[in-house]
């Protein structure tokens, strides 16, 4: 048990500082610590370009994807190096969000699935941010369960072996700034659901990708639909075998929790810092004991989760594979960002109800209030979650499934409620 | 940076674990819970015979000079299997206390004695209801001797020394009373589990000997129980845990509506929550270990984020241990209670739950944002 750097991490430190130093869009940080949450909140530039200025920036130096092998543009980093650079990242580090799911979710299933001439295609550029990438999982009628997807892929009859996509995808996170997308359809509607998908991936102006953003229940808008028409995918750009979509998408799935789960902030620190400047009859909030019992038990949530990730990396470090403890990351996250927005409105009293520039830290907590429903839906719903810990963690049985072997066509797609 | 345990430690927790399996088995928890003893001599002989209750005293005092990362090991295993023994009060807070301010016949007369399991010692500084305040302390020491009550008191019917809280003028000093002598008078006290003995005690001119400088007392107690509510902790983190497990085979065994009821997702989510709670408890429980072990600055706050977080997760385990075993469950019979009643009388030893509560906010607001983050 150590929390010390050792020498060699100490000195990676001292690099990464003096880089950081002297290569950070300094001019930004300021507004990058205020952006208010959900958005990097940058108005003094278009954060499009600033995210990708500081993407390639990274690159040319070897600070992109240290994660990822050299020969794709990654910094091939250990998980300590890369623990200590996001730490001393810090603020910039809001600038990534544009690639998260590119870096954390498309590219592993790129590097695992892909040939090699593709490979040297798409993930140099996907790691320098000069290409955006999304995810086209999600549709209306299959969310938590994705294998009832019904996008349909069908070879073109002209014999050119392309493949002629239609239907529709749901909550693609920043597919309006995407370059390529990943995409998993049904090929076979005549076999169990989870035996006929097959994976592709596509450019996003192919003709017949109409992208539409949503309006959420918060009002902003970083989800879109995306309609396939006639779209036309050559067979080269097929993920796996024709039938092996499944497969092929749990390493994406894989990826997305450990990419969503790790890191992710409860709200706490600011919560804390709100307390501490608040007055309650002449004194700070955090000397009333009521208020205390409510932050004791966010601030055990949110240390709870950052030791989880250094229990994790420290079994990475040792090279032992870390233990199923981080699958609980979004899950504590999402619940306790959205009580504890809701116990910062409260503090405020009827004030709370107020969400302008006035309100207090610019609206944080308010904006918390209403993104955080989608927290604990986004890349696995609370109650998937739960049903991955009781069933491969804790090794509980499945749910009986009366639709597993029964062919897709055959399932019945409505309920009716009761008169 | 490394949160884990060395080989060595993680082997010495399989020795423990093995030792335990084979001399405390819910029987021997269950002998105390329905006789007439206060605990498992043969049982805390054995420990004392494999060096763990010596574990963290030095060799000049007769231990085995380990340090305290093995005692937080040893701890979480003695917590799995709910040991009928004293350790926490002789060596969390006892042994601890002498080593951090005994003076040097105070650590002679009793550490080898601790470490041999020849003496056991008690924890007796709280006095009435209520969050434990300076203020409400009402023994008296004048120098030689205390008088006064103190209630209630884990294993002070069978103990051979007490610490205790006392008034000394107008200010608190820690004082270190040998019960065999006279003017001590013991009461046994019904508790929500007999396997950790209550009593009352009294003194009335029993001779008594300062720890640490006059005045000191409130310090050097909050002190200590920093340091033993990161090793109470560990009991409470294996006491869960093991309540997660108990939880966990019965919805594997137990069929309903001709399944395992653990198929069930209102089972399988109580039993998930319950991984999920016990997770954040051992991590950190691992934080406080290591401040615990290199005296960090930041053990106040590690202690209270340890001891809150273990709580939540043992209370929140053990009863729906209950839950999850249904009507059986709540039956003598099995086992689920004696963890109920383990994790709540843990959540109050050495102050309740919304005390460290606040003592981890009081903390955090003394030292600066930082350590919130």
């Amino acid at each position: 048990m150590d929390f010390n750097d050792t020498p060699q991490e100490a000195e990676f430190r001292k690099e990464v500082r003096s880089w950081l130093g002297a290569n950070a869009p300094k001019h930004l940080e300021a507004e990058l610590k205020r952006a208010s949450f959900g958005s990097n909140g940058l108005e003094s530039e278009d954060p499009i370009k600033a995210s990708k200025a500081w993407q390639k920036k990274k690159a040319e130096a070897g600070w992109a994807c240290l994660h990822w092998p050299k020969e794709y543009g990654g910094g091939a980093r250990s998980a300590m190096e890369r623990v200590i650079w996001s730490q001393e990242e810090g603020p910039y580090a809001v600038l990534s969000g544009l690639f998260t799911i590119g870096h954390g979710m498309c590219g592993p299933t790129v590097m695992e699935w892909a040939n090699e001439e593709w490979k040297e295609r798409l993930l140099p550029p996907l790691a320098s941010g000069e290409e955006v990438w999304c995810q086209l999982f999600s549709e209306p009628a299959s969310g938590s369960d994705l294998a009832g997807l019904r996008t349909k892929a069908v070879k073109a009859d002209d014999g050119s072996g392309d493949w002629i996509i239609n239907g529709q995808k749901i909550w693609t996170s920043g597919a309006q700034n995407s370059d390529w997308g990943l995409l998993i359809t049904r090929t076979d509607p005549d076999v169990p659901k989870h035996k006929g998908l097959t994976m592709f991936f596509l450019r996003m102006d192919s003709p017949g990708v109409k992208v539409v953003p949503i309006k959420q229940a918060n009002g902003a808008s970083g989800f879109n639909e995306v309609y396939f028409d006639d779209v036309r995918i050559p067979d080269d750009q097929r993920l796996g075998d024709v039938g092996q979509g499944w497969k092929v998408s749990l390493t994406t799935l894989m990826n997305e929790r450990l990419s969503i789960g790790s890191g992710m902030s409860t709200g706490f620190p600011e919560l804390f810092k709100f307390c501490m400047d608040m007055d309650i009859d002449g004194e700070a909030a955090t000397a009333d004991s009521g208020v205390r019992s409510k932050l004791a038990q966010f601030a055990v949530k949110q240390s709870g989760l950052k030791y989880t990730g250094m229990r994790a990396i420290s079994a990475l470090s040792k090279g032992e594979t870390p233990g199923p403890e981080n699958s609980i990351g979004k899950l504590v996250a999402g619940a306790t960002m959205q009580e504890l927005a809701m116990y910062a409105l409260d503090l405020q009293g009827e004030a709370g109800v107020v969400w302008n520039e006035d309100s207090p830290q610019n609206g944080r907590f308010q904006a918390m209030l209403m993104r955080s429903p989608a927290t604990r839906i986004e890349g696995g719903s609370d109650e998937i979650l739960r049903n991955i810990i009781g069933e491969r963690v804790l090794g509980l049985p499945g749910d009986i499934r009366v639709d597993k072997d029964v062919p897709f066509k055959e399932i019945p797609t409505t309920g009716k409620a009761k008169a | 940076m490394n949160l884990d345990f060395s080989d060595e430690q993680k082997q010495l927790r399989d020795q423990v674990r093995r030792f335990l399996k084979e001399n405390c088995p819910p029987a021997a928890v269950r002998a105390i819970l329905e006789g007439a003893d206060q605990y498992d001599a043969k049982l805390y002989q054995g420990l004392a015979d494999l060096g763990v209750l010596g574990a963290a005293i030095p060799e000049e005092y007769g231990g085995v000079g380990l340090g305290h990362l093995e005692l937080c090991v040893v701890a979480e295993e003695l917590g799995r299997v709910l040991a009928p023994v004293p350790v926490a009060s002789t060596v969390y807070l006892g042994a601890e206390c002498l080593m951090q301010a005994g003076s040097e016949e105070q650590k002679q007369a009793w550490l080898p004695k601790i470490s041999a399991g020849e003496a056991i010692g008690c924890w007796a500084i709280n006095e009435g209801s209520g969050r434990m305040q300076p203020s409400k302390v009402a023994l008296t020491f004048d120098g030689k001797t205390v008088s006064g009550t103190k209630a209630p008191i884990t294993d002070g019917g069978i103990a051979d020394f007490a610490i205790l809280l006392a008034k000394e003028g107008s200010d608190l000093s820690l004082c270190l009373v040998d019960l065999s002598g006279s003017g001590v008078s013991r009461k046994t006290l019904d508790s929500i589990d007999p396997t950790r003995g209550q009593v009352k005690l009294t003194f009335e001119g029993t001779p008594a000997t300062r720890i640490g400088s006059a005045g000191d007392g409130w310090h050097i107690a909050t002190q200590i129980m920093d340091r033993a509510a990161i090793l109470i902790g560990f009991e409470q983190l294996g006491g869960a845990d093991r309540a997660l497990e108990m939880g966990r085979d019965y919805a594997l065994e137990r069929m309903a509506f001709g399944r395992q009821i653990g198929s069930f997702q209102a089972v399988k989510h109580i039993l998930a929550d319950m991984y999920v709670s016990v997770t954040l408890a051992r991590s950190n429980c691992y934080y406080g270990a290591w401040a615990l072990s290199s005296s960090a600055a930041e053990l106040p706050i590690a202690a209270a984020t340890a001891r809150v977080s273990a709580t939540n997760a043992f209370q929140h385990c053990a009863k729906n241990n209950i839950q999850v075993h249904g009507g059986m469950g709540f039956t003598w019979a099995f086992d689920c209670h004696l963890y109920y009643r383990r994790s709540n009388a843990l959540a109050l030893t050495i102050g309740s739950l919304s005390t460290w509560e606040s003592l981890l906010i009081e903390r955090m607001s003394a030292g600066n944002v930082e350590a919130a983050a």
